[in-house]
């Protein structure tokens, strides 16, 4: 039952660290139309800032939102310097132009930081382990990220829905001429909403980072989760960014602890646990094929709103 | 209205694209490891006796047209290298004013990117800095970033191999790319020097005379610590590994010297995040874990691991512990083992010039992967030594290359009949130096005297 209750919390934390990446996948993609392979760019800039600042001065805080003024930075620049120009061409162009930028910026870390993997320091605060139950202690960081996630999900929800910039955005979605004509500057408010996705994953990899070792390409992995998010959650929409990610987090755990004894029961325990932790590692897209089977649009997606 | 329609369209197009990519990128993720490895016997097995008869009509016409060995002294002698190669002619290259030198062009693709990216990096420093400590040879090596994918690494061995056409080539860190690419470039003629990753096939029955390990055997490394942590006293043990071919033989060869364990947990090679694994563990309550996970994997389950609160002590192979993790992980590793062939500290003279040469070119303590990038060179420069300085004839460089004739860092170093070393195994202790502050490993006993591999007799290749 502990094992259950504690692979359980792993699961979520995972999914909330998800969550931070693709919530800024989802909008950019949903709202602007745009893909952004770099996203996960934006994640590792994130942590290597974090732990560029972190070294130096020792301190969480300002490493924290230094990683996300960074990844910010980088997302405002990455938009005016070279998405701005590629909202009206196809998918290819942006997928090309934005995977390039993947190439350089991993390029590009290893030539200011090294080779070397670097690591960030939890809050001395938080570098504890709280019990959670009786006889399981678990770390207080990775509770921590729960909750951070948590915030962060209220946070998009009331800018989304209880906002005027929100209005804006919920309207750049499926009218930008009209919201134009309307005399909103889209154009600024594209720019700001790929900013806040880029602060987003910044965020994911400075909290990630402390028990990750923060090395080059290390956001391209989550990219390639987010991406499976946002289509089991809908393409656009922030619910399905958040179920997509609790769900896919929890299988993806789940499947890691019990595939192998399940593999157990028919062959030797060697190769159960070496074939069970290959189709563990498969299990979410497993999930993903099957949401969308039943649902080709993805659970929240646009055309069941 | 209409441009609606046409972005909805657009959109789902997307959407279906975007799912057959990820789709693709998960699926060979999780497959690719294997595949290589099965690809990889086949091609072996099929060109292994084609192999044999190709280096006696070689020898005749290469003697000829080369210029040196009307010069040299050594021409003569040449058939029976084996026997005295350096009696009269050359009794310390070193010593020499005008000595044997000349160019070779060496073929290096190995880990750059990635968490293990270090590990490529220590290799190459390394293995640049001993032939310029040499300063006979012109090195032209050619250096790739494989990023741990076998695929792409093929790619760039075919192309060092027809494009470039280099003499010897090195380098690979991940035994899943090497497993891919190692055939393919013995089977062309070509002479491979692991300066890491030897996994157990290429020990057994695939064996080839042109693969030559100057690391160790993968099994090799957790043996040691099997003999260990069995002395100890500890029955329950759990072991922890990536989920590819090193992790695998790493495992076999901790259970190997230990005994079953309870439980073997594999995970995604290049994972990120152990949670899932370090519950298990706690599940589990053993008394002991072993782990074998090198590079940043290392640092990140380490670093959880410390985070999660258990206490259960914990062992590993050197690769678990080279000077970057522990330096990661900071003073929590002081105190603990794992287990080498070598150690910075080690008390011979070769070791002396390489690890202050080490430290004053590139600044930091060198690991035990810079170490094997390091005796790979100068087991490369005694072959072109016994060979007149060229890499040309490839059954000369056989015979030179078996005779391990080089000063290794390491001390005691011998081929076995597959071209791996017998060797000592030590245990190691994470200290902190006591001259330069950083954390590091010192050698605290002998494990294992001349310690060979477990697959050398099924290896049809003979001294």
């Amino acid at each position: 039952m502990n094992l259950f209750i504690e692979q359980t919390l792993n699961g979520l934390q995972l999914g909330f660290t998800l969550l931070m990446v693709s919530a800024g996948l989802t909008l950019i993609f949903g709202i602007m139309n745009i893909i952004n392979l770099a996203h996960g760019s934006l994640f590792m800039v994130g942590a290597f800032v974090a732990a560029d600042v972190g070294g130096r001065t020792g301190n969480y805080l300002l490493a924290l939102l230094a990683g996300i003024a960074g990844a910010a930075v980088a997302g405002l620049i990455v938009e005016l310097g070279l998405i701005r120009r590629l909202y009206h061409r196809d998918h290819l162009y942006q997928v090309l132009a934005t995977f390039a930028l993947v190439l350089i910026a991993n390029q590009a870390v290893q030539m200011i930081w090294g080779l070397t993997p670097r690591s960030v320091s939890a809050p001395a605060f938080l570098d504890r382990t709280v019990p959670v139950l009786p006889g399981l202690p678990y770390p207080a960081y990775r509770l921590a990220i729960t909750a951070v996630g948590i915030a962060v999900i209220v946070f998009l929800h009331l800018l989304v829905e209880r906002t005027r910039v929100g209005m804006w955005i919920r309207a750049g979605r499926t009218h930008r001429e009209l919201l134009g004509a309307f005399g909103v500057n889209v154009r600024l408010l594209y720019t700001l909403v790929f900013a806040v996705g880029a602060g987003l994953a910044g965020l994911a990899g400075v909290v990630a980072a402390p028990f990750l070792s923060v090395e080059s390409g290390i956001g391209d992995h989550f990219l390639i989760l987010s991406f499976v998010v946002i289509v089991v959650g809908g393409i656009g929409s922030l619910k399905g960014a958040l179920y997509g990610s609790l769900m896919l987090g929890l299988a993806d755990t789940w499947a890691r602890t019990y595939l192998p004894d399940l593999f157990g029961q028919f062959v030797d325990p060697s190769t159960a646990a070496t074939a069970g932790a290959s189709v563990a590692s498969a299990s979410i897209y497993l999930v993903m094929v099957v949401v969308l089977v039943v649902k080709p649009n993805g659970l929240f997606g646009l055309a069941d709103e | 209205m209409g441009g609606t329609t046409n972005l909805r369209r657009t959109r789902s197009w997307w959407l279906w694209r975007a799912v057959a990519i990820v789709a693709t990128f998960g699926i060979l993720a999780a497959a690719c490891g294997d595949d290589d490895e099965d690809a990889a016997p086949a091609e072996t097995a099929e060109a292994a006796p084609e192999a044999a008869p190709e280096p006696e009509p070689a020898e005749e016409p290469e003697a000829a047209p080369e210029p040196e060995p009307a010069e040299e002294p050594e021409a003569a002698p040449e058939p029976e290298p084996a026997e005295e190669p350096e009696a009269a002619p050359e009794p310390e290259p070193a010593e020499e004013p005008e000595v044997v030198g000349g160019e070779v062009k060496v073929g290096m693709i190995t880990t750059l990117s990635t968490g293990a990216a270090y590990l490529g990096e220590g290799i190459r420093d390394a293995f640049i800095l001993a032939f310029e400590l040499d300063g006979r040879y012109e090195l032209d090596l050619i250096v790739e970033d494989d990023g741990r994918d076998p695929a792409f690494a093929q790619q760039l061995a075919d192309r060092m191999l027809t494009r470039d056409e280099v003499d010897v080539m090195t380098g690979i860190v991940f035994s899943n790319v090497a497993g891919a690419v190692v055939p393919q470039v013995v089977n062309a003629g070509t002479i491979y020097i692991s300066p890491n990753a030897a996994p157990s096939p290429f020990a057994g029955a695939q064996c080839h005379e042109n693969y030559f390990v100057a690391s160790w055997q993968n099994d090799n490394q957790s043996e040691a610590m099997g003999v260990y942590v069995a002395s100890q006293g500890y029955d329950s043990v759990i072991a922890l590994a990536p989920n590819y071919q090193a992790g695998h033989d790493l495992v076999a060869g901790f259970k190997r010297f230990f005994g079953e364990v309870d439980e073997e947990i594999y995970t995604e090679l290049g994972a990120t995040d152990y949670a899932q694994a370090i519950a298990q563990i706690r599940e589990a309550n053993p008394e002991a874990v072993y782990f074998f996970y090198p590079g940043g994997m290392g640092i990140a389950f380490v670093q959880q691991y410390i985070a999660s609160g258990l206490e259960i002590p914990i062992f590993g192979p050197m690769s678990s512990f080279d000077e970057v993790i522990v330096d990661a992980i900071g003073d929590v590793s002081l105190g603990l083992f794992n287990s080498s062939f070598w150690a910075p500290d080690m008390d011979n003279e070769a070791n002396r010039v390489f690890v202050e040469a080490y430290r004053e070119k590139y600044g930091t303590t060198p690991t035990a992967y810079a170490a094997q990038g390091y005796d790979a060179a100068l087991l490369l420069i005694s072959a072109l030594d016994a060979n007149g300085g060229s890499a040309s004839d490839t059954a000369g460089m056989r015979e030179a290359l078996k005779a391990a004739d080089f000063d290794s860092v390491r001390g005691k170093f011998r081929f076995n009949t597959n071209n791996h070393p017998i060797q000592d195994w030590y245990l190691l202790e994470v200290i902190r130096d006591p001259v330069h502050g950083d954390l590091t490993n010192t050698i605290v006993a002998t494990i294992l005297e001349d310690h060979e591999d477990a697959y050398a007799s099924d290896c049809p290749l003979t001294g």
